[in-house]
């Protein structure tokens, strides 16, 4: 396959899959804000535009913190180049880059939602709109993903759209729960501290994961746990360990259907060997923050390697 | 003549009855409930937008695509009629690639006196570098979209040759795909020539002229695009997927070992054939225009050396610029020894002293055009020009007579286009799309039919407001 393909099937995924994240965490800030104090609310809103990375244009722009001009600035800021409109543009042009690919079905998913988004964005979001434009951001994920699974041949096209989506959704949730963490430390004692249940419980719905947790804990929502179910359980699909081990996958059918294994594997093994059966103790002994930094470096690594691999750019 | 109410409509006669082509579809269309036509015409353009068959129209910022209308009624063309258009088509199309390989060998019509020798010196598309060079299997116009307008029952013109890199093909493909999707049973009670098979046939007649240095095995063929930012992006891609062939752009290729590679995740692959659908200036930044960054440093010097097939070849624009147009008849006479079975459109090259002189007396009646124009830009229509504009073209023409050529303005013929206020005619044009390999001449059966969509209109191309229609070839 042609290698400006592949770098273009992986950012089509990587972008669908970061809009799609952006949406949850706003989801999820939407409900805390509306449950809470006004006080509890701006922080929540300070902290979506910190987990983006956004602070600095964010202030540029804005004076105070409130739900309206965050989500607005996030979705479609004009001083925000990375805003979710934008975003969906670039899942767009990159599908279109690789239209010969990809299959119509998933074509048509795309541009189909890229048409309604682009619509539902091009004027600001208000108070009564904001849920149905997150949940079609977030439907547009399932349709794209949807068609994906069902139409595409398992080639190498596949292992790069997967890889993309597995590097995206691995460093968002690290950074969710980074920033949550940072925001909850200077009052935590980590076991069965019960300070701030709601905050953690964000954290459950911004990586989606409120309801599957819940089932296996009986609704018991205590730190530990949940970083546990965040960082090291396989079952669940937006957790740490499943994008590693999904993205693990992906490298080695690259490495097979190539012949030859690439510096992207050989990272990927040099992590594993450094994260694999930890257990959550020695991640709060060692620091939670400390272990998602270089968890975030690593997967940035392992995404820079897979284009020098691969040959993405000339 | 445009507003004088003389044009040939394609389905009615004089007496408002139905042409015998139409009979059946028009009998269909009548049984049809009205409220379930205008579903449909609705579901054509969501039919289209969903699948981004768009175009871009340059110089707007705001609407980076857009979509070319498309009209439900289809053009109807006889069997009979399309044995006639398709021997005269296959004749032009044989005598142009015989003029360019000629062009660019002996250049014997100029020796015989039959093409002033001025028309290939002072012309742009001319190329250097290809004089001497015979391109793999002798093909110059692999792909070829020749131009016809209709003025009578009997009356089909030339109105251009497309020989460089003709567009339109895949508006072909999809209008039929629609027509067939939206109106199945239209296709069981009306038998209609094929035309689905046409990215199969370019990829026959692609992988046909491999270059000498093919190694064997099966071609790799590649389409080259400028980017999906080019007007004609999704053509490209139609193409390519259809044909099973490699969508490339300049920044993919490299030449490597005397051969042009594309960049793959495996490495460098050799192209052996590239249609490319980028222009000839853009080809190769080190012997054109050197700030391209569309086209592949050094590939010239790989076609020279037999490294790869470019279709179509480079320096086939002198064959279809309006100037050399004016000269087919004696062109076609020459290389076939027939007579031309399809007529030129009368034109006045203003190059010539008496030719320029009656085109600035008559230029309220006549249709002016720029010699290396395309897509429907610089051109004066005189019958529907206001009297300042025809007096701005006027100072335009006096200073340059040898970049215009004039025609008469044409009493093109009309098709029924569907209103909400029911069947009103249009003016029309057709494309067929004309491949060609050292197998022979193939003609898919049909084209494309543009048509003006504001009334009384003659201007059919996508860039200014026309539109599209399927094309019907009847079967016997």
């Amino acid at each position: 396959m042609l290698a400006r393909t592949a770098n273009s099937l992986f950012w089509m995924f990587r972008y669908l899959e970061r809009a799609e994240n952006t949406a949850r965490l706003l989801e999820a800030a939407l409900r805390m804000a509306l449950t809470r104090d006004v006080v509890t609310a701006e922080a929540e809103w300070r902290s979506v535009i910190a987990t983006l990375g956004l602070t600095r244009a964010y202030e540029a722009a804005h004076e105070s913190y409130d739900g309206i001009s965050v989500w607005n600035f996030v979705l479609r800021g004009s001083t925000n180049p990375g805003n979710v409109r934008i975003m969906f543009g670039a899942v767009r042009s990159n599908a279109r880059a690789a239209r010969i690919n990809i299959s119509s079905d998933v074509w048509e998913a795309v541009n189909d939602n890229w048409m309604r988004l682009d619509k539902l964005l091009a004027r600001p979001v208000g108070q009564g709109a904001v849920g149905e434009v997150l949940s079609a951001i977030r439907r547009a994920g399932t349709q794209v993903h949807g068609a994906f699974d069902g139409s595409i041949l398992r080639d190498e096209g596949y292992h790069f759209s997967r890889a993309g989506t597995y590097i995206e959704r691995a460093d968002s949730s690290a950074r969710i729960l980074d920033m949550k963490y940072f925001l909850l430390l200077p009052s935590l004692s980590y076991v069965g501290s019960s300070l701030d249940t709601g905050q953690w419980e964000q954290v459950l719905r911004s990586v989606a994961g409120a309801r599957a947790y819940s089932w296996l804990n009986a609704g018991q929502i205590e730190a530990r746990g949940i970083v546990e179910f965040v960082v090291l359980d396989e079952r669940f699909p937006r957790s740490l360990a499943f994008c590693r081990s999904a993205l693990r996958g992906c490298l080695a059918a690259l490495a097979f259907s190539h012949g030859v294994e690439g510096r992207a594997a050989a990272l990927m093994r040099e992590a594993d060997t450094r994260i694999s059966h930890l257990t959550v103790d020695q991640i709060f002994e060692q620091g939670l923050h400390e272990f998602l930094v270089d968890f975030l470096a690593r997967n940035a690594a392992i995404a820079r390697a897979i284009a020098e691999d691969y040959r993405f750019h000339a | 003549m445009h507003g004088r109410g003389s044009n040939f409509d394609e389905m009615f006669d004089g007496a408002g009855a139905t042409r015998p082509a139409y009979a059946e579809y028009c009998r269909w269309f009548n049984e049809q409930p009205p409220p379930f036509l205008r579903r449909k015409n609705r579901e054509a353009d969501d039919t289209f937008r969903r699948t981004g068959i768009t175009f871009n129209v340059y110089g707007e910022n705001e609407a980076e695509e857009r979509l070319i209308p498309f009209d439900m009624v289809p053009r109807i063309i006889t069997a009979a009629e399309w044995r006639k258009l398709s021997k005269g088509i296959e004749q032009r199309v044989r005598a142009i690639n015989s003029f360019l390989y000629d062009l660019y060998h002996r250049q014997e019509i100029v020796r015989a006196g039959r093409l002033p020798e001025r028309l290939l010196r002072g012309n742009e598309a001319w190329l250097a570098n290809m004089v001497g060079f015979t391109p793999p299997g002798g093909i110059y116009t692999h792909i070829v979209g020749i131009d016809l307008v209709r003025t009578g029952p009997d009356e089909f013109y030339v109105l251009e040759d497309n020989a460089r890199t003709p567009s339109g093909v895949s508006y072909m493909l999809e209008n039929r795909e629609t027509m067939m999707g939206m109106f199945p049973d239209l296709f069981s009670r009306i038998a209609v020539e094929s035309v689905s098979n046409y990215p199969r046939r370019l990829a026959r007649s692609l992988a046909a002229c491999v270059p000498p240095a093919f190694e064997g095995g099966k071609p790799t063929v590649a389409v080259l695009t400028p980017g999906i930012y080019n007007s004609a992006y999704f053509e490209h891609a139609f193409l390519a997927d259809q044909m099973g062939a490699e969508l490339v752009e300049g920044c993919d290729l490299r030449v490597v070992g005397g051969r042009v590679q594309m960049r793959t995740t495996r490495g460098y692959k050799p192209i052996d054939v590239l249609y490319r659908r980028v222009d000839d200036e853009f080809l190769d930044p080190l012997t054109f225009n050197p700030d391209s960054v569309l086209g592949v440093p050094g590939i010239m010097d790989v076609y020279r050396s037999g490294g790869i097939t470019i279709a179509n070849a480079p320096g086939t624009g002198v064959a279809d610029d309006k100037a050399i147009y004016s000269f087919m008849p004696e062109i076609v006479e020459f290389y076939t020894g027939e007579r031309p079975l399809l007529p030129n459109v009368e034109t006045w090259r203003c190059a010539d002293k008496d030719a320029l002189a009656y085109v600035l007396d008559n230029l309220a009646e006549l249709v002016v055009k720029e010699v290396h124009g395309s897509g429907g830009y610089g051109m004066l229509i005189g019958p529907t020009s206001s009297k300042r504009e025809i007096a701005a073209f006027r100072e335009k023409l006096i200073a340059r007579p040898e970049n215009y050529i004039a025609q008469p303005t044409l009493a093109l013929s009309t098709c029924p286009i569907y209103t909400a206020a029911g069947l009103a005619p249009r003016h029309v044009d057709l494309r067929p799309f004309v491949l060609v390999s050292p197998e022979g001449i193939d003609i898919t059966p049909g084209g494309l039919t543009r048509v003006a969509l504001k009334k009384g209109s003659l201007v059919v191309n996508s860039s200014q407001g026309g539109g599209t229609k399927d094309t019907w070839v009847l079967k016997d």
